[in-house]
């Protein structure tokens, strides 16, 4: 059998792929830009005991990372309600 | 009570608990051997994926790694965690759509064609006993180190646990026990990072620790009254300066290796067969949205403690070893010394130890200590003076860290025999429960691969860890993500994309590694990228043959596009029926 999205469909595959995108240019933002790039210029700056670069390199992206799969994951479930695509 | 009684009892109690597991979660059908019937609640997979990441390396090694290398030490942090954010959002949720039990036979259906499995199960094979070798030499050595039996014996020990789970349950009987695992190393890594926390600094998060002010009774602790106050960064540099080491928070290599390294990480991390198939023992596609980020919290819960044990460890060690007369040594330095992970040299005849810049056993150098970076997590313990239940845990949980990530990889291995060989290849009319036998068989006869890799570790295992990532990188990842973001890309463009991409990646190593490992610096590097993160570009190449050679080769059949397409919703669409 063969199966055509309908628009619908390629509609939600759109907001999906924005919503991607969105979460890796943070991805990228705080790993591969402040916690690499700039980590020399944001060390200029303390947080606490911190210095803001180092902090991004050993917390800060990580502590990120969590909470943009988490974001995603709940921006994906009402996508697919507002779709009706939901499962169970 | 000692800490041989302690880690004895407690390592028991671990073992008695997975093997319990392991008999009530025995497999019945393949559908069980390879994805557990695909009914894994997300927070256990994410504990199990949790498991199965977290290896001997990352709980014994990783810490100590950092402790040495600074600021360089994040690629390793951020490298090894990022990549579950492409998984979340790139692999998981659409192989779980996809369902079948694995990697290989994921590529050779979405490719429609054989040369691509068989080339997909060597990568997987030769990646997962890559990686392998190494964790069975860990339940060796934390066996020998902590309870004084042999190397040798250790790894046969260890050896018959993960025979009897792996080949009784497959995949449901190492998922649960999996679990159990992650509980175990978890409590073992941050219960001591939290004492040394509080002893330092009062707080009892070692994450905010690490960037708190020092205490009076962390002050005394150290037994240097002017420490009160001061943060504990700051200290450390401090500490590195007068050493005549750069300080702690600076970073000493080239920003762009450090950034290759990182992706080749990340990437790597997500073109990891035995970390995908996690992805395919849940029972939705949004639970493999929220297993992923469950397996990354759990996953941080670590990485985010090891630059705190990381920091805590070095100021510890430096203060309570170095300018001390060897006479007056504290007892664990003397009991480490036994293992040979600690040592000294008295080169100017004073009697008193002394740290510097260099190699201990060089003449040349005033270095008169030896440090080995795994008896950071080892002994950390000890050197802050804990309970001796707490340094009984440590043992437990190096060996569950090493058993579950060995689990792991050889059902990888056997899958990738009984399923995408004997299966799909060369006996396609096999019933079921022979090919659960070969599924058995194939787990057995790799864990006494695996077991000799311990026995008899090849010089080379650390060498080629760069290897596996690399790999992974360059083949699995492009043509996963192609695969499923890209309905014209075809057959032709992923045979010619993986070729490149690992004999590159394949080249560049061996060249540094083996051919020419006196030009392995960052003089002879290519625009400076280490064979560590060679695997970016590795990647890069990947997708640009792919595309490339896909503009000018036939576009994949109908019915591959839209299986393709199926892969992108969830809810009632149906997988159009595969080739077998």
């Amino acid at each position: 059998m063969s199966v055509h999205a309908t628009k619908e469909l390629q509609a939600y595959w759109k907001e999906n792929l924005v919503i991607i995108a969105v979460h890796l240019a943070i991805w990228f933002f705080v790993s591969f830009f402040c916690g690499i790039m700039i980590v020399d210029q944001l060390d200029a700056y303390m947080i606490g005991g911190f210095p803001l670069g180092f902090w991004f390199a050993n917390q800060g992206s990580l502590v990120t990372f969590v909470v943009l799969i988490t974001t995603y994951v709940f921006s994906m479930n009402h996508l697919d309600k507002k779709y009706d695509v939901h499962e169970g | 009570m000692s800490i041989l009684t302690w880690t004895w009892i407690l390592t028991g109690l671990s073992f008695a608990l997975y093997i319990y597991i392991a008999i009530a979660a025995r497999a019945k059908t393949t559908g069980d051997f390879y994805a557990a019937e695909q009914s894994v609640h997300p927070i256990l997979n994410g504990m199990a994926t949790g498991a199965d990441w977290m290896s001997a390396a990352s709980f014994i090694s990783m810490a100590g790694l950092i402790s040495f290398l600074g600021r360089d030490g994040s690629f390793y942090l951020m490298g090894w965690t990022g990549g579950y954010v492409l998984l979340a959002m790139l692999f998981g949720p659409y192989l779980r759509k996809y369902g079948k039990f694995t990697i290989p036979q994921f590529m050779g259906d979405r490719y429609y064609s054989n040369s691509i499995r068989v080339l997909s199960l060597l990568c997987a094979i030769f990646v997962s006993f890559t990686y392998v070798a190494g964790q069975m030499r860990g339940v060796g050595v934390v066996f020998s180190r902590f309870m004084g039996v042999s190397i040798n014996m250790g790894v046969v020990v260890g050896m018959a646990l993960v025979f009897f789970y792996a080949t009784l349950g497959g995949m449901k009987g190492i998922t649960y026990t999996q679990v159990a695992q992650y509980c175990v190393l978890i409590v073992a890594y941050l219960i001591p990072a939290i004492f040394i926390s509080i002893q330092f600094t009062g707080n009892p998060i070692p994450q905010l620790g690490m960037g708190s002010q020092i205490t009076a009774e962390g002050a005394a602790f150290l037994n240097d009254p002017s420490a009160q106050g001061k943060y504990m960064l700051e200290m450390l540099n401090g500490i590195q300066k007068d050493l005549g080491f750069a300080a702690y928070t600076s970073g000493q290599r080239p920003r762009i290796d450090v950034w290759f390294i990182t992706m080749s990480l990340m990437i790597g991390t997500a073109g990891l067969p035995h970390i995908l198939i996690r992805f395919f023992t849940v029972p939705k596609m949004r639970d493999a949205r929220s297993s992923a980020g469950y397996a990354l919290l759990f996953i941080a819960l670590l990485y985010t403690t090891a630059p705190a044990i990381a920091v805590f460890a070095r100021t510890n060690f430096v203060k309570s070893v170095h300018n001390v007369e060897y006479t007056k040594a504290p007892s664990w330095f003397k009991n480490w010394e036994k293992t040979g992970l600690v040592g000294w040299k008295d080169k100017n005849g004073d009697g008193i130890m002394q740290i510097a810049k260099g190699k201990w056993d060089d003449a040349k150098t005033k270095n008169e200590v030896k440090i080995d970076q795994d008896i950071m997590v080892l002994a950390n313990p000890e050197i802050a003076k804990l309970p001796n239940w707490v340094v009984g845990l440590i043992g437990a949980g190096g060996l569950a860290a090493a058993l579950s990530t060995a689990a792991g990889l050889l059902l990888v291995i056997s899958a990738a025999i009984s399923h995408d060989l004997m299966k799909a290849i060369v006996k396609p009319d096999m019933t079921e429960k022979e090919e659960l036998w070969w599924a058995r068989g194939a787990a057995g006869v790799a864990v006494c691969i695996a077991g000799l890799f311990g026995i008899y570790p090849p010089g080379f295992v650390a060498q080629v860890v760069a290897f596996a990532f690399g790999l992974a990188a360059a083949s699995f990842f492009p043509c996963i993500l192609m695969g499923i973001f890209n309905k014209k890309a075809n057959k032709e463009g992923a045979l010619v994309g993986m070729a490149v991409g690992i004999i590159f990646v394949a080249a560049y190593i061996s060249y540094f590694k083996f051919v020419a490992p006196e030009l392995n610096n960052k003089d002879h590097w290519w625009f400076g990228i280490s064979p560590e993160g060679i695997g970016t570009v590795g990647a890069a190449l990947n997708f640009i043959c792919m595309w490339v050679v896909g503009k000018f080769t036939p576009e994949p059949p109908q019915e591959i596009q839209d299986l393709v397409g199926s892969l992108r919703y969830p809810g009632k669409l149906v997988v159009p029926p595969t080739s077998h």
